[in-house]
């Protein structure tokens, strides 16, 4: 029998160095596999991870060649912005220990929404619509984020089924919009609605790229949550009921309460991140709209430590791992799904660090389990 | 060690030692049990008795030192192994499974035997040694005595010939103690050898033929109960002289402060205890106990009179006269109510988080630490400093986690919190549960204090020596209904036990 026995003092150092930790058994464990694939390991590591740096690199450091090193960083920025505005929020979810695992659906509802104002609504200044698409799309998110909410306050039914389930639904219900009713008129059968027209769409920020008005948004956001967590009773309200719900109830909060506001915040930030990214980078709705950003910013949250600015870190390298995983697919002929498989390792052993931070493994015989 | 010629012990500890880091929980401990002995482990809160049978029942390992077992040195490397040598050991904390039945539960302990041979080997056992109990019952509709019952079955069907007993009495009424005692002398009569953990000297001079005491994990005596006085022993116990409460003579209580009318509630859960027309007045200046054995519904009323359970109409609870039936902690705070669970971690304070954090938890909003939505960190470290110099709260660093203090420790921290406040009306439940003599004096000082200065205070509390330390007037509280209260003075250890196993007093039912 395994027993997980709690240490006496667990390293305080470790703690903090466990994402760096769980990054070195991800490379390690990936040079493994590419190997197994056939692959010189260290050459398609170097594709995976270190190239987008490299390139990042050569960006900062040769201001006269900019324009030629400047589509990785830019990418990875667009990437990570998904990935922090989502992961921001789960990491107040999870905080309060309240485990929304349907941000993917949350996101998909978001892009819905803002894609019912941007498609039917009005015509006229970004400076109006804008707001008015960002808002809907949040809202919908919301509102997506509200069912496990309700179901799990009022008859206590696991938010992490109920969420995950709803992801689903939500993949469905966008199917259904873009080949029936809001499917262009225009689209020669293909499952896309009408492009949305100028004023919906997010300005890009620096010329020649895809980097847009989002990266503003995501951080404002991450650095106003990570304040409301350190300094307001609201973010404490937030740390007690997840720390010990009995306390929270002795000190005066509201549990039910508290779970609202979390799935509530994380779910209308899903919803804003699939309505920045439908506008940003699509420009129309569609079945594939990168929903699984809305996992991926599960091990997000995980690697900036639960903490919304820390998000901000987790989306840059996951943002890497995209990127990498696109060069490997060009380069190397890799299947997509590797960088699936990497991400998927990488929370793996960033779970499995910060338990064996805090207990050590002890074996024993069956006879001496019974005792 | 002196052990009579002729004699050889049954058990034996030499210069046992059990260091956790640095600290020494047991240093250079020796102990001799004779058979047949009922030897007394004598000492505080954090002496190291605990440490000490843990390492005799195989549940920890010393760091250094030897065991002997009828002359021959042995290690005991987990439980089961001091359950084959002849050791078994009634835990505080029982550990029944409530939905099975009592024969289910102890075969559960026992290898694997017929039910019916089992159930007649429990009634055996329990002829043979008082512990009346009906092998088909479920646990759950067992009292607690009943429960402890069941593990001491459970340890005699394996034939021990030394029982380790920890702290047995800590749960019991007066006369449920009575009845474990002949269980115990009988056994002892027979050969079983007893080692008996407590810190009550009375029951230890009743029982005990011979006691070990311990302080700060060293031992400081072995001394004969009988001949030694009950003041000599807490001495050796505590070591210096023991704190005197000072009262400051009979107070006049004034108006009532908190008033509960007709509280009704229902069980939380299957295994809760549902409240019935509980009715009480706490006046100005009086402390009210609320003495009672443990589940006999403290948890759900202290949930009650906090808020964190809501009663049914406002007026049921009154504070000052505002109606707070309906209010939540945080408005009854406002109202000038102050609370102190009785379970420390994870209720009154979470151990994560560190001493000023936890001042907000209470201070968010009835002291303006987070007034406006923005914590104060500020105001906490104040309150934090002024809590830790008037309660003597001693830690490590200036503003460490809650979890890194002593019980005693934190609960001085949490006391000190609520009583800092000035409150009027204080309900504190279990205030000097697992805290050392030192720390307990200091607490029931502070609410003596407290009822001086004119708060009403309530006190929900199983230590019966507490109840009449420290209460002007003692209710007891009994499945869920509460007895009238009245004046200590007037009450003995024999009434308000009757009382605690749900009998009443002649004039009441008359």
């Amino acid at each position: 029998m395994i027993l997980l026995e709690p240490r006496e003092q667990p390293s305080r150092l470790l703690a903090v160095l466990s994402p760096v930790v769980a990054i070195a058994l991800m490379l390690f464990a990936g040079a493994i596999m590419l190997a197994a694939m056939g692959q010189p390991p260290l050459q398609a590591l170097y594709v995976y991870f270190f190239q987008p740096v490299h390139e990042l690199w050569f960006y900062l450091v040769r201001p006269e060649e900019r324009a030629m090193w400047i589509y990785t960083p830019s990418e990875v920025l667009v990437k990570a912005i998904p990935l922090a505005l989502i992961g921001a929020g789960l990491t107040i979810c999870f905080r309060a220990n309240v485990w929304n695992i349907g941000a993917a659906g949350q996101y998909t509802l978001g892009a819905i929404f803002g894609g019912a104002a941007a498609l039917y609504g009005p015509e006229g200044s970004p400076w109006l619509t804008l707001p008015l698409y960002l808002a809907a799309g949040a809202f919908g998110g919301l509102l997506w984020a509200a069912i496990p909410a309700l179901l799990r306050t009022r008859f206590n039914a696991n938010e992490i089924l109920v969420s995950l389930m709803l992801t689903y639904v939500a993949t469905l219900l966008l199917d259904w919009l873009v080949r029936g009713p809001w499917k262009s008129p225009t689209s020669f059968g293909f499952p896309v609605s009408a492009d949305f027209t100028d004023s919906y769409l997010l300005p890009v920020l620096v010329q020649g790229t895809r980097l847009h008005l989002g990266l503003i948004l995501a951080i404002v956001i991450a650095v106003a949550l990570a304040l409301m967590m350190a300094r307001t009773l609201r973010g404490f309200r937030v740390r007690v009921i997840g720390a010990a719900p009995r306390a929270g109830a002795f000190a005066g909060f509201s549990q039910s309460g508290t779970i609202w506001f979390v799935l509530l915040l994380s779910g209308g930030l899903a919803g804003l991140a699939g309505a920045i990214e439908v506008s940003a980078t699509i420009g129309k709705l569609q079945p594939e709209i990168s929903a699984s950003y809305g996992f991926t910013a599960i091990i997000v949250a995980f690697l900036g430590r639960l903490n919304p600015a820390g998000a901000l870190l987790g989306a840059l390298i996951l943002a890497i791992s995209y990127i990498g995983g696109e060069n490997a697919q060009i380069l190397l002929k890799l299947p997509k799904n590797v960088t699936g498989i990497f991400q998927g390792m990488l929370l793996f052993f960033l779970l499995a660090c910060d338990t064996l931070i805090r207990y050590r493994i002890r074996w024993t015989s069956a006879s001496a389990g019974a005792a | 060690m002196d052990t009579p010629a002729g004699q050889t012990a049954l058990f034996e500890a030499r210069d046992v030692s059990k260091l956790f880091g640095t600290f020494a929980a047991n240093d250079k401990v020796s102990l001799v049990v004779q058979r047949g002995e009922k030897h007394a482990l004598l000492g505080e809160n954090g002496a190291g008795k605990s440490t000490l049978v843990k390492m005799m029942y195989g549940v920890m390992q010393p760091t250094s030192g030897q065991f002997f077992w009828r002359s021959q040195q042995v290690t005991i490397p987990k439980p089961a192994a001091a359950r084959e040598m002849g050791i078994g050991m009634v835990f505080q904390h029982f550990s029944v499974f409530d939905a099975l039945n009592v024969a289910e539960n102890i075969a559960l302990a026992l290898p694997p035997q017929s039910m019916r041979g089992l159930s007649d080997s429990i009634a055996e056992v329990s002829e043979a040694y008082g512990l009346a109990i009906d092998p088909e019952r479920a646990v759950h509709t067992l009292s607690v005595g009943e429960k402890q019952r069941v593990e001491i079955i459970r340890c005699l069907l394996q034939s021990p010939q030394l029982l380790i007993m920890d702290e047995p009495t800590s749960v019991l009424t007066p006369q449920e103690t009575q009845i474990l005692f002949s269980t115990l002398n009988k056994l002892a009569e027979d050969g079983c050898a007893i080692l008996y953990i407590s810190h009550k000297l009375e029951e230890v001079k009743t029982l005990c033929d011979t006691a070990t005491i311990l302080r700060h994990g060293k031992l400081v005596a072995h001394c004969d109960p009988g001949k030694s006085s009950a003041r000599e022993m807490a001495e050796l116990m505590v070591g210096d002289n023991i704190a005197n409460l000072a009262r400051n003579g009979a107070t006049q209580p004034g108006d009532a402060r908190l008033e509960i009318t007709d509280l009704t509630l229902p069980a939380d859960g299957d295994f809760g205890t549902a409240l019935d027309r509980i009715s009480l007045k706490v006046h100005a200046g009086e402390i009210v106990g609320i003495a009672g054995i443990a589940g006999e519904g403290q948890p759900e009323l202290m949930d009650a009179l906090t808020g964190e359970r809501l009663a049914g109409t406002p007026a049921t609870i009154r504070m000052d006269g505002a109606p707070l039936g309906r209010a939540g902690p945080t408005d009854r705070r406002a109202a000038g109510a102050a609370f102190v669970p009785e379970e420390r971690n994870g209720h009154a304070a979470i151990s994560d988080l560190t001493l000023s954090e936890n001042v907000i938890l209470a201070h968010h909003t009835a002291e303006g630490v987070a007034g406006g939505g923005w914590i104060d960190f500020g105001k906490a470290a104040d309150w934090t400093r002024r809590i830790r110099e008037a309660f003597d709260v001693r830690a490590g660093d200036e503003n460490p986690a809650a979890g890194s203090l002593s019980g005693g420790n934190l609960q001085k921290f949490v006391v000190g919190r609520e009583i800092l406040r000035k409150p009027g009306v204080l309900i504190v439940s279990q205030p000097t549960w697992g805290v050392d003599a030192g720390a307990a004096a200091v607490i029931r000082q502070a609410l003596i204090d407290l009822a001086w200065d004119g708060a009403a205070v309530l006190v929900i509390s199983q230590d019966l020596e507490e109840v009449f330390a420290i209460c002007d007037r003692i209710a007891v509280i009994y499945h869920g209904t509460l007895s009238s209260a009245k004046p200590a003075a007037e009450m003995t250890a024999e009434t308000v036990g009757l009382l605690m196993a749900g009998g009443t007093l002649a004039e009441d039912a008359a």
